[in-house]
């Protein structure tokens, strides 16, 4: 046991520095990630309740294709496959696309149960004590959107997370490709891949704590 | 006569191709308590929701003390009113729900507060002590802190009606308020309404309970199919019906209960 | 050769790979719900008991062993919850070689996934236990009944209409997963692909056949998943 530590020990100097700047593109890829995967929930789960039937299908589509392909080839299509029709991206953006193009589908999904299960009737309760339309959804429809929403939204944050380390086999520089190049040439696997695996461990671990947080607080205040 | 507090003049409505009001004219003085009775679809609902516009009526007006109400006149034109200005209108009419409509993720005092907090720029501490007091009117502000899920249907109700008197309305709207109730948390309801009655405030409701339209209401209005059909004191009206489908109605009521 | 041909050799060749996915899923599957189910009843029923002083050694030991149980599987599934599957195959497949277990690839990725999904049920099955009234098991044992006889006859006959849809969904999501063990060399869909693309580079082509190829394998466990999902909504009313 003392003798498998001291490894990190010998090595801790050299293994820090690209490890930490690993870390800041795994939190970046998350990030951004996730942005686009709200961004793209929100249209898609808007688009779902309009009234185009056209695009009610559109988007019904896109949900039903990142319900059932996986991210990770979703990834290898845009970075591998997308330069064949003469798109290119680099490895970090094209992981940002995959991962936000995947995990959109379920966040439009977690929108629209959200909006859903709001009942009718506390909007027009809203407007008969004489808030405008604006006004009963931002003090009334919003918040409880917001409540029902945001558990899952945070457990989403977190599969993001876990998810970004796919975008070390289409070679973005972050944490788990940080620990597969550095594993090829040190020999030392198991040190390197349980140290990454600490690492995500430690950033997934407080943000699951927190969702549980919320989601507890949440159902203080309601209970569906 | 004296100017009325509500006037509806020729009321239409349409749902698609379903025509559920065919021009209604009522007026309601101050202080007047009216009860709008019918068998279920005749329309009574739908015309409460117009009256505050939650429905906007295809055809027909509707003044509240003598001001013309969800719509602009400009020349002989009527136009539909900007949302705000809708808003601040309906601000003066309280609306209480089959449903309760109580906002979930607010407490007790917060549902009766909100309002006056966010529509009419009320300070939090003045807007909570109003609050506090529409509760007591109630008997319902030993559960200031609680949230909605935690209460009765029937406690629910009445911190419903709490909510609807912080607006210090001129007019009340009870949309079939004890019908969403079990029968034995329907009593308690009725008692605060009552109480409410009792003060002299003007309202409308829309109701299946006979006796207490009797007993409460000055005017019992029977709608049918769209139209009213008979109204009058409520006593004449519900002890010596004159319409045999007022009769016929009345008769299954009381088999009912 | 045409486009056509070469899809139709393509399609061959990631067929057999399906073959090798369906197999991954389905004996993952196997060991998820078989360690969802049994640490999330100790989960459920472990922690019940509450110490008293009156308790004999044998009591006593039990209790202990109970709490340990719980904060042990506490532990494993916060840990596999919160690790990306790639770190975990990794470390059974590269890892473990290092310090001397060689896995089969087809071994490591099963074992991992598996022990991902044991965790993610573990917290499915205590969920659906709870909901379930706890007098309806005092009252199967009052009429004679194993702990293990009630949990049969008794609960999980009920908790299917709460863990149905999550099961489910965990289902697709498992299907979708099998992708990733194409890294640590395992055989199935990706893996094939990848070496059809090594040796062809008709990358456009064979990726979207892989796309079109798992939504096939997926849609009918999607549409399983609706309608489980339907009917506990239905049941809820």
């Amino acid at each position: 046991m003392i003798e498998f530590l001291s490894v990190y020990g010998e090595n801790w100097s050299t293994w820090q520095p690209p490890m930490v700047s690993a870390i800041w593109v795994t939190l970046a890829l998350t990030f951004c990630a996730y942005i686009l995967a709200l961004a793209i929930g929100l249209l898609v789960a808007l688009g779902r309740m309009s009234n185009s039937a056209m695009l009610r299908a559109i988007c019904k589509g896109y949900v039903e294709f990142t319900r059932g392909v996986p991210t990770l080839v979703i990834l290898f299509l845009i970075y591998f496959g997308l330069p064949g029709f003469g798109i290119v991206f680099d490895a970090f953006w094209a992981g940002v696309i995959g991962l936000g193009i995947g995990m959109g589908g379920y966040i439009a999904e977690v929108f629209r149960s959200g909006l859903q299960a709001i009942h009718f009737g506390q909007r027009e309760a809203a407007l008969a004590v004489g808030m405008t339309p604006f006004q009963s959804f931002r003090y009334i429809m919003l918040p409880l959107a917001i409540r029902i929403v945001l558990p899952p939204m945070l457990n989403m944050l977190i599969l993001i997370l876990k998810d970004s380390s796919l975008c070390a086999l289409i070679t973005a520089p972050e944490l788990m490709l940080f620990a597969k190049d550095l594993a090829s040439t040190t020999f030392l696997p198991m040190h390197l891949y349980l140290l990454v695996g600490v690492v995500y461990l430690a950033l997934s671990l407080p943000m699951s704590l927190v969702a549980r947080r919320v989601e507890a607080r949440m159902q203080a205040g309601m209970s569906r | 006569m004296a100017e009325p507090l509500l006037k509806v003049e020729n009321l239409h409505k349409s749902f698609g191709s379903l025509e559920v009001l065919k021009g209604i004219d009522l007026e309601l003085a101050k202080g007047e308590k009216i009860a709008l009775i019918g068998p279920s679809g005749c329309g009574k609902s739908t015309c409460l929701r117009c009256v505050n516009f939650l429905e906007i009526p295809n055809q027909g007006h509707i003044y509240l003390d003598g001001e013309l109400f969800g719509q602009k006149k400009v020349g002989d034109q009527y136009s539909q009113m900007s949302e705000k200005e809708l808003a601040r209108q309906r601000a003066t009419i309280g609306m209480v729900f089959q449903g309760f409509y109580l906002w979930p993720h607010l407490n007790v005092r917060d549902n009766v507060a909100i309002a006056q907090i966010k529509v009419n720029g009320m300070a939090k501490s003045e807007a909570n002590d109003l609050a506090m007091d529409m509760l007591k009117k109630v008997h319902m502000d030993h559960k200031s802190e609680e949230f909605p899920e935690r209460l009765s249907g029937g406690q629910q109700q009445r911190v419903a009606i709490a909510r609807a008197l912080a607006q210090r309305p001129k007019l009340l709207l009870f949309d079939e308020p004890t019908s969403a109730l079990d029968p034995e948390l329907v009593g308690e309801v009725l008692n605060t309404i009552h109480e409410l009655a009792d003060e002299g405030r003007a309202m409308m409701l829309v109701t299946h309970e006979i006796a207490f339209a009797r007993e409460v209401a000055d005017r019992v209005v029977f709608m049918d199919g769209g139209g009213i059909a008979e109204q009058g004191p409520a006593k004449d009206i519900i002890d010596n019906p004159q319409n045999p489908r007022l009769q016929s109605f009345l008769g299954q009521m009381l088999e009912r209960n | 050769m045409t486009l056509t041909e070469k899809i139709e050799l393509y399609s061959i060749t990631l067929v057999k790979g399906a073959g090798w996915t369906v197999s991954i899923t389905l004996l993952t599957f196997c060991i998820a719900v078989v360690l969802g189910l049994l640490f999330g009843a100790v989960k459920a029923y472990g922690g019940k008991q509450t110490y008293s002083s009156t308790f004999t050694l044998k009591e006593t030991l039990s209790y202990v062993l109970a709490r340990i149980a719980i904060i042990a599987i506490n532990i494993y599934v916060e840990v596999f919850r919160g690790l990306p599957a790639l770190a975990v195959l990794f470390i059974l497949y590269f890892g473990l070689a290092n310090v001397g277990i060689r896995l089969e690839p087809f071994t490591a990725a099963v074992m991992g996934l598996g022990l991902i999904g044991g965790a993610m049920l573990t917290e499915v099955f205590r969920a659906g236990f709870g909901a379930i009234h706890g007098g309806q098991r005092e009252a199967a044992l009052a009429v004679g009944m194993t702990p293990l006889g009630a949990l049969q006859h008794i609960i999980l006959p009920q908790t299917w209409r709460v863990t149905l849809p999550p099961i489910a969904n965990y289902a697709i999501g498992l299907l979708k997963d099998t992708a990733i063990v194409s890294a640590i060399a395992a055989p199935e869909i990706m893996f094939f692909a990848r070496n059809l693309v090594t040796r062809t580079f008709d990358t456009e082509i064979i990726y979207i056949l892989v796309a079109i190829l798992y939504f096939c394998l997926s849609f009918p466990l999607a549409r399983l998943a609706d309608r489980f999902e339907a009917k506990a909504l239905e049941g809820a009313r």
